[in-house]
């Protein structure tokens, strides 16, 4: 039950890209077409719910003050933080988790590929990605709850980059203001929905 | 009518090309088309004829209003007396003229201030941008202070519905282009922004705060009972300081915003918008059956879980229909053709899903007590998202029927 809640927090009240506004520029950049942003947050989701829990092992059993414990011994473990390497080795996991899911999409859907172009590495940087670890070691979650936290994220930000995607298909037709077309708009569209996201705001789960 | 006519001729010349007024076509243009029928023809084909355009369409709600907004008047007037003389006062023993009157002194200047403000945003926008004013403004400018409390701030009433008409709708090329309700998006950003003024138990009936109020009146709504102390009917109709029974709430003489607390009243505009055609009856009944679907459900869990009928989880699917702004909203908001979804199977979804969503917000988020405004919005943003699959499942259909697939 208390995963189930973690989840729909995490989808809903916290969503990723609208209530914390982390993945931005993927997130503005590859939602010209639905399609395209499937494929996207798609990726998006593996690559969190593969990356958080596996950040959380790291984080957990290696990282953390005195985590060195099983190897050590309590005793010579509580000397040891390295938690200052946190950063670094955050990124190397997420930068081998990318590799691999872009590796698997170039074999087995070169048109995906294709259409992701750049951002399918660029997921290596998305801030959305190491946020969701750094908050998994913020909130000191365990290795279970990571798995359902970083698929919640995903699913979070999956949900919006596709919803995101139809408005802009839909405004295809528009008159829009020639200072705002392109990318302000779509500031202006994601600071709208953002609002329509505060309907979850205040739930407590 | 023929001074009129040839008052407007006789200034057409200066606000057409190479007239002095050339700039404020726009303007004139909006006077001229609202008490005449344009006189433009589809200049290419498909040439339908059809006597229905964006003017009647729009001037279709606005008469879809007038039951509700008369009635609000009439409410705000009726509960400033309870408050002020007699709080067991029955409506049918007010005096009518009296109560219209005082309403109408509240409720008109905020929908002046909607008018004026509103209406120069977009004249600024469709001056520069070269577009008509259009009808769907006289929609948004009639919604928007329905949907407030009787004794808001009139400059409050102005930032808000600028920010509705520029944001919510110009920015996106003006009308029929915007992805939110603007009158949604207008109330929504005074409700973030200046919460004291716009939630509570005090502002929803007028006077408060001025002394006037007798002992034991109070401003609650049946929301906010509900909020309180949970599945509370009788303890509601009971209790000396609300005295409210179901048909209260359906005929809609408790307090509330301006023109939203009659369901009656809303059932009668969407009679109107039904028989015309204009608003779609499968997202009045998607919004419908979201509410009572999500409702038993919530009874059920109450039921299952022995919460007790006290709960608030446990009040009826008949009570939710007529408190707070359900009906308002699933009928004259939820139904706006613009930011609702456009193919029927996904009016029924986005319908079902603002029903239920309502609920949720109303009974299991402690952060607002009231949902519809919220859920609406919430499901605007969705239905594009909608569409998109409605359609493609469409397409997939019609491949696999020619077995293209």
């Amino acid at each position: 039950m208390d995963l189930i809640n973690l989840a729909l927090k995490a989808i809903f009240v916290e969503n990723i890209a609208l209530a914390f506004f982390l993945g931005m520029c993927s997130f503005l950049a590859v939602s010209k077409k639905v399609d395209t942003a499937m494929g996207l947050g798609l990726a998006v989701v593996f690559v969190l719910t593969v990356v958080t829990p596996l950040n959380a092992l790291i984080n957990n059993y290696i990282l953390k003050d005195g985590a060195l414990a099983w190897a050590l011994g309590e005793e010579k473990a509580a000397g040891y933080d390295l938690s200052f390497l946190a950063f670094i080795t955050f990124i190397a996991t997420i930068a081998a988790a990318v590799q691999i899911v872009e590796m698997s999409i170039d074999k087995f859907a070169p048109a995906l590929y294709s259409a992701l172009g750049v951002f399918l590495p660029l997921i290596a940087v998305n801030c959305a990605i190491l946020g969701s670890s750094l908050f998994m070691v913020e909130r000191e979650y365990t290795v279970m709850q990571s798995t359902v936290f970083g698929f919640g994220s995903g699913v979070g930000f999956w949900l919006a980059i596709v919803a995101l995607a139809a408005i802009r298909e839909r405004l295809k037709y528009s008159n829009v203001p020639p200072g705002l077309r392109g990318l302000g708009i779509t500031f202006m569209i994601t600071g709208l929905m953002a609002m329509g996201f505060m309907i979850f705001g205040g739930i407590q789960l | 009518m023929k001074i009129l006519r040839d008052t407007l001729d006789k200034f057409e010349p200066l606000f057409t090309k190479g007239g002095k007024l050339e700039k404020l076509y726009p303007v004139y243009e909006a006077a001229d088309t609202f008490l005449y029928t344009p006189g433009h023809r589809t200049a290419s084909g498909p040439s339908v004829r059809d006597g229905i355009d964006l003017k009647r369409l729009m001037i279709m709600v606005v008469i879809a209003l007038v039951p509700a907004t008369l009635f609000g008047m009439w409410n705000v007037g009726f509960q400033h007396l309870r408050a002020t003389e007699d709080w067991n006062l029955a409506p049918t023993a007010a005096p009518f003229f009296e109560c219209l009157l005082y309403g109408a002194i509240k409720f008109i200047p905020v929908y002046a201030v909607t008018i004026v403000a509103g209406g120069t945003a977009e004249a600024i926008f469709s001056i520069i941008r070269k577009h008509e004013i259009n009808e769907g403004f006289l929609v948004t400018s009639l919604l928007f202070p329905l949907t407030l409390p009787p004794d808001i701030p009139l400059w409050q009433v102005a930032v808000g519905i600028i920010f509705g008409v520029v944001i919510g709708k110009e920015i996106f090329g003006g009308t029929g282009m915007n992805i939110l309700n603007p009158a949604l998006t207008a109330r929504i950003f005074l409700y973030f922004a200046y919460p004291v003024d716009i939630s509570g138990d005090r502002v929803w009936v007028s006077g408060s705060g001025s002394g006037e109020w007798i002992d034991g009146a109070t401003g609650a709504t049946p929301l906010a009972f509900f909020y309180s102390n949970g599945n509370a009917p009788e303890a509601m109709a009971a209790a000396d300081s609300l005295s409210i029974g179901w048909f209260d709430a359906f005929m809609g003489w408790i307090p509330g915003s301006m023109g939203e607390t009659s369901t009656l009243m809303c059932l009668l505009g969407a009679g109107i918008l039904i028989f015309s055609k204009v608003g779609s009856w499968r997202i009045m009944a998607g919004c419908g059956m979201g509410m009572l679907a999500f409702t038993l459900l919530l009874n059920f869990v109450a039921f299952a879980a022995g919460l007790g009928a006290d709960h608030y989880t446990a009040v009826s699917p008949a009570w939710h229909f007529v408190i707070g702004s359900f009906a308002f909203g699933s009928i004259f908001m939820a139904t706006d053709p613009v930011s609702a979804a456009q193919t029927n199977t996904g009016r029924w979804i986005y319908g079902f899903m603002i029903g239920a969503l309502t609920i949720l917000v109303r009974v299991l988020n402690p952060a607002y007590p009231a949902g519809i405004m919220l859920a609406i919005v919430f499901m605007n943003v969705f239905a594009p998202l909608i569409d998109h699959y409605v359609m493609k499942a469409n397409i997939r259909r019609r491949e696999v029927r020619l077995g293209l697939q």
